[in-house]
């Protein structure tokens, strides 16, 4: 077989237990593809000893007869923001340079015992906070993806991720969803993501951007690769007191493809003034493929839609002011040295303004700022009370029998790298309208790549579901994957 | 509501990050432009909406008062940037 990168994990799993091919050719093959893709900046700490050593592993579990695990000797890449023992996990940040923690992750624990290979950690976002990949203490990452002489956003914050699984470097990649950081990369690189409901996989040690908001989920070249890995990752874990401890599902068991009578509302607010005339086209394609496919079309109304990011933007900078709060330079990380004279306030003040790039200095600081007394109540407790009233319009919709809402993932395609560099924070901010909803209420929702707009570059929609019913909001992914039949792949430049 | 440079400095001071004066302007006005976008909220009517504490129903689990993963100083202080017999070191706090 050639091209093992380039098979899904289905494949993969489905040739290693026949015995086509060995896990040891599999992670070769990737890390040859890693090896070729320096240009895209996608892999940040390659760890081939270790993947190595675990193809070794897995190809021996694959011969004992025992029923390995579906993920059992797949290549896997890992977002920096997920722990791994003895591995450096920076979350993408100068504040945490050397960090090697000296304990794992239960989501990449729970894919080392289905029997994943890592293959290194992934570029994103400083910690998870961007839509383009470019605050990270790494450098950008790429988009596989281009059409002209510009280089573009594999978006973010989970860019590496994204650009890693198109580009066939890995066969999927674990990324985190805070405000649409798996859904939003994966659109713009025509890829598939996941994220699932808040509770389903174990936070502990993902480093925390928002704790309310934070979700790590797959993102892989299909549908069905998605239910696989998302299985995998998902467990209660008595570590994170937030776990849901609900059984997890066979998920792909579940991809029929019959979606007849499943009701799809389609929220009217989702329909935003400026909207390019290529994404409504989309959406309602989208729309007419799932009615084909037997659904029921409904209109429905999320009154509380506009309010979403404005909340969002008080609630996840004040967590994040938070959580950071821990990055001061004496446990672990970057300490800034000291003039003489200079004392520990002075330490904490330098290490952070150091340690920490523009993007996560402001959010810290207008966290800090919503927190403060006298305007706790005024932003604070406001945009919990409108997060609230978000969630609210979900459950309404629900009530109605709603089985899954229909909206595009992202404003548009991929924009140049350095585009928006001179644009106002806001403006950035606007690439997860359609996404953040979904982390304010919590809910499950998946990113498919739907059609390529007319420079050539995907487009993905969403599709959002009740809360923990992956497995069929899966399905209905499944079905439109089908109908929108999507197969186009970046061509190598790289 | 309107952010001064005063107000940015004394903010930059409560996050623990040093800003030096001559950027407390630009700071001031990144402060404003995002603040500006958040007062959008108060055009939503919340009388008697409660502030959501968590997103999914649930009561939080109880487990025993009792220690489950001790005993690992050395772990712990293994990425400390300056550790000594055993302990985190750090400048002098006593003033």
């Amino acid at each position: 077989m050639s091209d093992l990168n380039k098979l899904t994990i289905a494949e993969a799993r489905d040739a290693l237990k026949k015995g086509d091919v060995t896990s040891v050719e599999l992670t070769e093959a990737c890390i040859g593809a890693i090896d070729a893709a320096g240009a895209l900046n996608a892999f940040v700490h390659k760890t081939p000893d270790i993947a190595l050593e675990r193809a070794k592993a897995a190809d021996a579990r694959l011969k004992s007869g025992e029923e390995a695990p579906a993920m059992c000797g797949i290549p896997v890449g890992i977002k920096d923001l997920f722990c791994t023992q003895g591995v450096e996990s920076q979350a993408a940040s100068g504040i945490l340079e050397g960090f090697k923690p000296e304990y794992e992750s239960t989501v990449s624990q729970n894919l080392i015992d289905a029997g994943a290979v890592m293959l290194g950690k992934l570029n994103m976002d400083e910690f998870a906070m961007g839509s383009s990949n470019e605050t990270s203490v790494y450098g950008n990452a790429v988009n596989p993806w281009k059409v002209d002489d510009r280089q573009l956003t594999p978006g973010g914050s989970s860019g590496g991720s994204a650009s890693a699984v198109a580009a066939d470097l890995c066969l999927a990649a674990t990324g985190t969803d805070t405000g649409g950081s798996i859904r939003q990369p994966a659109a713009l690189t025509g890829i598939t993501g996941i994220k699932p409901t808040y509770g389903r996989c174990s936070r502990w040690g993902i480093i925390a951007f928002a704790s309310s908001l934070d979700q790590a989920g797959p993102m892989t070249k299909n549908v069905r690769d998605a239910a696989i890995m998302l299985e995998a990752m998902c467990s209660h874990d008595p570590k994170d007191s937030t776990s849901a401890d609900i059984p997890v599902p066979n998920f792909e068991a579940m991809l029929t493809g019959d979606i007849k009578g499943k009701v799809i509302g389609i929220p009217k607010e989702y329909r935003m003034d400026g909207m390019p005339e290529e994404v409504e086209k989309l959406w309602a394609d989208g729309t007419a493929m799932l009615k084909d496919a037997g659904a029921r079309i409904i209109d429905i109304s999320l009154p509380h839609t506009k309010y979403a990011l404005p909340a969002y933007y008080v609630i996840a900078p004040a967590e994040a002011s938070s959580n950071l709060a821990r990055y001061d330079g004496v446990r672990y990380g970057h300490r800034a040295s000291l003039a003489k004279g200079e004392g520990i306030v002075d330490m904490y003040e330098k290490t952070r303004a150091e340690g920490f790039g523009h993007e996560v200095q402001r959010r810290v600081m207008v966290g800090t700022y919503v927190l403060s007394a006298g305007f706790y109540d005024a932003y604070y407790n406001r945009a919990r009370r409108v997060r609230a009233l978000i969630k609210r319009d979900f459950d309404e919709a629900f009530d109605q029998g709603v089985d899954a809402i229909l909206t595009p993932a992202t404003p548009g395609p991929a924009f140049g790298l350095g585009e928006m560099s001179e644009a106002d924070p806001v403006e950035m901010y606007l690439q997860d309208v359609f996404t953040v909803t979904v982390n304010l209420a919590g809910l499950p929702g998946i990113s498919v790549p739907a059609g390529l707009d007319k420079q050539g570059l995907p487009l993905g929609l969403q599709l959002i579901g009740r809360p923990w019913e992956e497995g069929d909001l899966l399905n209905v992914a499944y079905a439109l994957e089908g109908a929108a039949g999507f197969v186009s792949k970046p061509e190598k430049w790289w | 509501m309107s952010i001064d440079k005063d107000t940015a400095r004394k903010v930059a001071h409560l996050a623990r990050i040093r800003v030096e004066d001559d950027a407390l302007p630009a700071l001031a006005d990144e402060f404003n432009t995002i603040l500006g976008f958040i007062e959008e909220l108060n055009e939503v009517n919340v009388d008697g909406i409660e502030p959501m504490t968590s997103v999914t129903p649930q009561r939080l689990k109880r487990r025993e008062d009792v220690v489950t993963e001790g005993d690992q100083a050395d772990k712990i202080l293994r990425n400390a940037p300056d550790a000594r017999e055993g302990f985190f070191a750090v400048p002098k706090v006593v003033e």
